[in-house]
């Protein structure tokens, strides 16, 4: 008796929910028809003015990320980090069920060994060329985890190896911290830019700016990996 | 409105906000938790796709110094680009993080219906 008029009631609702939500696009829509989006100014237009010479990296994107907005970055990877670890302490305890219910066949298991190094090897060419083309820490250690990903869905049984990770994840953060606190110690600033410039273009220049975004795709690579292998194998 | 219509790509900003109506209509109407999460997606790209589509200036390129004689007055506003950047990455840990929490809930009720969750004691 009960359920038709509860039934009734979620749809009078959602024509209100949907009625709210429309009003609340066309007011973003006006808000849209003020900006002016023929120009970049502010901020940005000293960023991209001031790129060269102020860092010598050629990828103004990865400039603002790790030079810039470098102590940014540092939070938001620490937002990672907590995201990962707290889904670990979440599911921790789950009895992990191995089994695939019908085996991939023979060439997905064997194509997917050697396609894992390639992977690897692309993800490592993005983070390391992230301030001389559009790459950098971020999108090269998401590749790097959905190589990760392949090997668990292709292969029954396939583990990977928490120590490993763990320690790649705190070495990779370590590296970050200390390059910034060797910028506070020489230069007076957290993140400081310490190392020689070079020329733009090269793949050693823009000072800090490699090693730091190196970090932040070992540590992306590995904090993705293991809430991969966190998330996989719990179905009962 | 008028300057917009002038703008060649409004029709992106009408298909983000569409992504965002859906996202937010999906987010508040939704029973099922796991709706409720892709919806939050839905949303999560609408956001990243708008904050894209303000940086965008026609005609210029993206902020690279990829070869010689590119000046900066040729390129898109960097900034929302490079914000949009770790906001994919930390979305998807936030979803992840979101959809562990959904497993225990399906563990412990049984359901993941939100309306029989709340009437649920314990």
């Amino acid at each position: 008796m009960k359920k038709p008029g509860l039934k009734k009631r979620l749809r009078v609702k959602n024509i209100f929910v949907f009625l709210i939500v429309l009003y609340f696009g066309f007011q973003m829509f006006s808000v849209i028809s003020f900006l002016d989006l023929n120009n970049v100014k502010g901020v940005a237009k000293y960023y991209l003015e001031n790129d060269i010479k102020d860092t010598q990296s050629a990828n103004v994107v990865t400039s603002i990320v790790v030079n810039y907005r470098g102590f940014d970055t540092l939070g938001e990877v620490t937002v990672l980090f907590l995201a990962a670890t707290g889904l670990g302490a979440i599911l921790s305890g789950h009895r992990k069920v191995k089994k695939q219910k019908i085996l991939a066949n023979t060439m997905l298991q064997y194509g997917s060994k050697p396609l894992l190094a390639i992977v690897i090897l692309f993800g490592a060419y993005i983070f390391i060329h992230g301030h001389l083309s559009p790459g950098g820490g971020f999108q090269g250690g998401t590749v790097i985890a959905t190589g990760f990903l392949m090997m668990l869905l292709a292969l029954e049984g396939y583990e990977i190896k928490h120590g490993y990770v763990k320690w790649t994840e705190s070495l990779a953060g370590l590296t970050f911290v200390t390059v910034g606190l060797i910028g506070l110690v020489l230069l007076g600033s957290f993140l400081a830019n310490f190392l020689p410039l070079g020329k733009v273009g090269d793949l050693f220049s823009a000072g800090v700016i490699p090693i730091i975004y190196v970090a932040v795709g070992f540590k992306v690579g590995s904090e993705l990996t293991g809430l991969l292998d966190n998330m996989m194998g719990v179905i009962e | 409105m008028k300057a917009l219509i002038m703008n060649t790509h409004y029709i992106v900003f009408a298909g983000i906000l569409m992504l965002m109506v859906i996202g937010l209509f999906g987010a508040l109407t939704k029973r099922n938790l796991i709706k409720i999460l892709i919806a939050l997606g839905i949303l999560d790209t609408g956001i990243n796709l708008f904050f894209i589509a303000i940086g965008y200036v026609t005609g210029k390129t993206a902020p690279i110094f990829s070869k010689q004689g590119l000046s900066s007055g040729n390129m898109v506003d960097p900034v929302p680009q490079a914000l949009v950047l770790t906001a994919i990455v930390i979305g998807v840990a936030v979803l992840a993080l979101g959809l562990s929490i959904v497993i225990r809930v399906y563990e412990h009720y049984g359901t993941l219906n939100v309306s029989k969750i709340k009437k649920m004691r314990g």
